[in-house]
């Protein structure tokens, strides 16, 4: 019988396997010495490294989840506790706790709303982009297709700066005396065209706008290296098909932004020509303290069109990778096959297609004709056919398998959890006649965090602890880790689940105080509830980036190189992968990456060749 | 800079037949592509709204266009002697190139003035703001080209000719480009004369 034969039949080391089947780029006859990394300001600063370019983007996304979560926890205090007093944020905050007679502080509301806004941009932009697209797609596209690195290494790292200058930026204008831009995350005008409009609208906007016009300049030259890279530096057998689903993703993510963030910055251009030069693209009819602007003609719907253009492909942006990462932590951790490979490619093309066509549903209170919203309402909810194969596929994976409950697997299953349910709200949210009562309520704020906000940084956690002794050498610690998931898992649905019950009675988002509105009155209790759960929530958070960074330098050292016995590329790389990634020759690629419990064989890594006896293959 | 991943790159354009760095322009020039898109769409969503002054495109756009299209054609020319190692012909030609690039950006700016004297100044209706902003990231765009097409000048009367692969990419990556906004403009005066 052909599984008995082999069951015995002996695996090959993976060394033995490149030497013998490898091919041969004489990579190192050209590179004695890897002059790349020779000292401390190329090997960690200036690196061209991918492997590095992608610990700087993940450490620098960290930083910005602290700054961007503790924004959250400050205007979640003034939601939940608005009569207690916050003169003990004084140091931190300064002017913007107002102290009155009685030595009471409150958050000043200007200030309330800076840091809504703040909290939106960064999240979206430096810590769910740039955190986890950059890290992710910067680690394994290179290690997973078999390639020495980046198509272009120099790019490559000055996208990493761009994102950082585009991060200072924005952490300048924190300082600003008018404090920093407090319009909203999405800027729409006259907020953000006239820069007398509110305090940060002036220079708030103005470094506001710089930042993020940078921060596309660094999203573009990553994803126009990471197409080419996939399309290029395959390696030998890696054809499109073998592809790990993580490289699918990226991919796919890279082609969304690469066709919607200029959008953003043709929006930010004609923005910026209605702020400095006085055009008026956007703005129309305005008065200001009884006196009528000169701008005339303008439509802010226009902006918001444009806006949105980027705006829907952005959160796929940040969806996808978590997609691919989910799929290659299930499937190894399951010990079985991907359930429906082709499926999993597919309907990532179909939701990445899809994307582009559905953004005014952002916009159906905005003024739209009511039939043009039905053609989005339809295209809206048909993407919930392919996010639904999606979801059959993660759980048939992990059916009959044989399960490792460990961090990493446990935030995928986790992710799974978030995705269904915030993507069944966003089935409410996708009909036009629906979004007359939810519109701009906590159910919308509900909805997002859920599938896109938490969803997306399960995945990134599932990456995190996944990938982290291929970063690192050695392992996180697993308890700390459950325990960080346990926390996660049952504080984000404690402050996100109550949120839809808000949303469905009307409370609106982005207020800053209720006390005028006595039918709200009887959500005091939940709104502490809430909030409370989110101080506990970020204290989960903060377990995590403790085990991080006490596991680079204490934790348990990785002794084999392959720990998980997975069968993808990066695997195959010494413990600590060098420049060029594989000492010798590069490995090629005989099968797919998905060969778990085959015949009888627990796992067969892609670089082994077909074997005698085995069923067909990918 | 980024000799280290040549061998590699070297192996991927046997295989795939396109250079690893003209893919990244291809892609980069997409993104350009979408940049132009969104204006233009945003253009014809406003026109449709009202409050719309309807004006004539100055002549002098046109004229340009020809400067322009007869600069990518000199290019070619400048590519050709390149390929055959004629020194002389190539520094004329890609000279031509610059001095044509040059010109194009002197038009425009006419074309500007010619716009604001026939009644159409900047700030009277987004109808003439439109064709300002976008013929202005145009001929960002151009002056972009028009640097590199400066480099290879001076590299042309400093180096020897010769027909190496890295040199012939570079121009071959200059030309693409030049190529690019050209064609980009093409579309854009075809845009704007038909939209209205």
């Amino acid at each position: 019988m052909a599984t008995a034969v082999l069951t015995t039949a002996p695996v090959k080391r993976d060394d033995a396997l490149i030497e013998e089947f490898g091919y041969d780029d004489h990579f190192h006859e050209h590179h004695h010495g890897d002059k790349y990394q020779s000292n401390f300001v190329s090997h960690y600063i200036f690196s061209q490294d991918h492997k590095m370019i992608a610990k700087q983007f993940l450490i620098t996304g960290m930083m910005w989840a602290i700054i961007g979560g503790a924004m959250s926890l400050i205007f979640r205090m003034q939601l939940g506790f608005p009569e207690e007093s916050l003169a003990w944020l004084q140091p931190v905050l300064g002017k913007w706790i107002a102290i009155n007679e009685d030595g009471v502080g409150t958050l000043v509301a200007d200030f309330y709303y800076a840091l809504v806004t703040m909290h939106g941009t960064i999240l979206v932009f430096f810590v769910l982009t740039a955190g986890l697209s950059g890290t992710f797609s910067n680690l394994l596209i290179p290690l997973m297709i078999g390639a020495r690195d980046m198509a272009s290494p120099l790019l490559n790292m000055l996208s990493y700066w761009f994102f950082f200058i585009s991060g200072t930026i924005m952490f300048a204008s924190l300082f600003l005396s008018t404090g920093p831009f407090a319009g909203g995350w999405v800027a729409y005008p006259p907020l953000s065209a006239l820069p007398q409009a509110m305090d940060g609208s002036g220079a708030g906007m103005t470094l506001w706008t710089i930042s993020l016009v940078l921060f596309v300049v660094s999203v573009l030259l990553g994803g126009i290296n990471y197409i080419t890279t996939v399309l290029n530096l395959r390696t030998k057998g890696m054809s499109m098909w073998r592809l790990p689903l993580p490289i699918w993703a990226f991919f796919v993510t890279a082609i969304l932004g690469l066709l919607s963030f200029p959008v953003l910055t043709s929006a930010f251009f004609l923005l910026m020509l209605d702020r400095g030069v006085g055009t008026s693209f956007y703005l129309s009819d305005i008065y200001i303290g009884g006196a009528a602007l000169d701008h005339v003609g303008g439509s802010p719907i226009l902006y918001q069109h444009l806006f949105w253009f980027l705006g829907h492909p952005e959160v796929y942006i940040i969806i996808l990778p978590a997609f691919g990462i989910v799929s290659e932590v299930l499937s190894v951790n399951a010990r079985k096959p991907i359930f429906g490979y082709q499926a999993m490619v597919f309907s990532i093309l179909a939701i990445a297609f899809l994307a582009f066509i559905v953004w005014a549903h952002h916009m159906f209170m905005s003024g739209i004709n009511p039939f043009i919203a039905n053609f989005f309402v339809i295209f809206t909810l048909i993407i919930a056919v392919p996010s639904a194969v999606k979801v059959f596929n993660w759980i048939a994976t992990l059916y009959g398998g044989d399960i490792r409950f460990n961090p990493a697997s446990l935030f995928a299953i986790g992710f799974v959890s978030m995705f269904i349910s915030g993507g069944l709200t966003g089935i409410w949210l996708g009909n036009s006649a629906l979004d007359i009562q939810l519109h701009d309520t906590y159910f919308v704020v509900a909805h997002f965090h859920i599938v896109m906000g938490v969803a997306a940084f399960f995945g990134m956690y599932a990456g995190v602890y996944h990938w982290f002794p291929k970063m690192y050498g050695r392992f996180m610690n697993e308890t700390l880790g459950k325990l960080h998931f346990w926390g996660t898992l049952i504080g984000a649905y404690c402050v996100f689940w109550p949120m839809h019950y808000l949303g469905m009675a009307g409370v609106p988002r982005r207020y800053y105080s209720f006390d005028n509105f006595q039918t709200f009155g009887h959500f005091d209790g939940m709104n502490k509830f809430i909030t409370i759960a989110a101080i506990i929530t970020f204290g989960f958070q903060l377990l995590f980036v403790i085990n991080f960074f006490w596991s680079i330098w204490k934790g348990r050292k990785l002794t084999v190189k392959n720990p998980y016995q997975a069968n993808t590329l990066e695997w195959t790389t010494p413990i600590e992968t060098g420049h060029g990634n594989w000492p010798g020759k590069l490995p090629t690629v005989q099968r797919w990456a998905y060969d778990y419990s085959k015949d009888g064989i627990d796992y067969i890594p892609q670089i082994q060749p077909i074997m005698e006896g085995e069923t067909h293959d990918h | 800079m980024e000799t280290r991943v040549d061998q590699q790159i070297e192996a991927a354009t046997r295989r795939n037949k396109v250079h690893p760095h003209k893919m990244v322009l291809y892609v980069g020039i997409t993104s350009l592509v979408m940049m132009f898109i969104a204006l233009t769409s945003a253009y014809i969503v406003r026109r449709a709204s009202g409050n719309w002054l309807e004006f004539s495109i100055p002549g002098i756009f046109y004229i340009n266009t020809l400067v322009i299209l007869t600069s990518s054609l000199t290019l070619q020319l400048a590519h050709r002697a390149f390929k055959r190692e004629r020194s002389g012909a190539y520094k004329g030609w890609i000279v031509t190139t610059l001095v044509l690039g040059i010109a194009f950006l002197v038009l425009q700016y006419m074309g500007w003035e010619a716009l604001a004297a026939q009644g159409v100044p900047l700030k009277i209706n987004p109808a003439g703001d439109f064709v300002y902003s976008i013929s202005w990231l145009h001929a960002a765009h151009v002056v972009g080209g028009i640097a590199a097409l400066a480099v290879s000048v001076v590299l042309a009367f400093v180096l020897k000719l010769r027909r190496t692969p890295v040199r012939q990419l570079r121009l071959e990556l200059i030309m693409i480009y030049w190529h690019f906004v050209d064609v980009l403009w093409l579309y854009l005066i075809i845009f704007l004369s038909l939209q209205r």
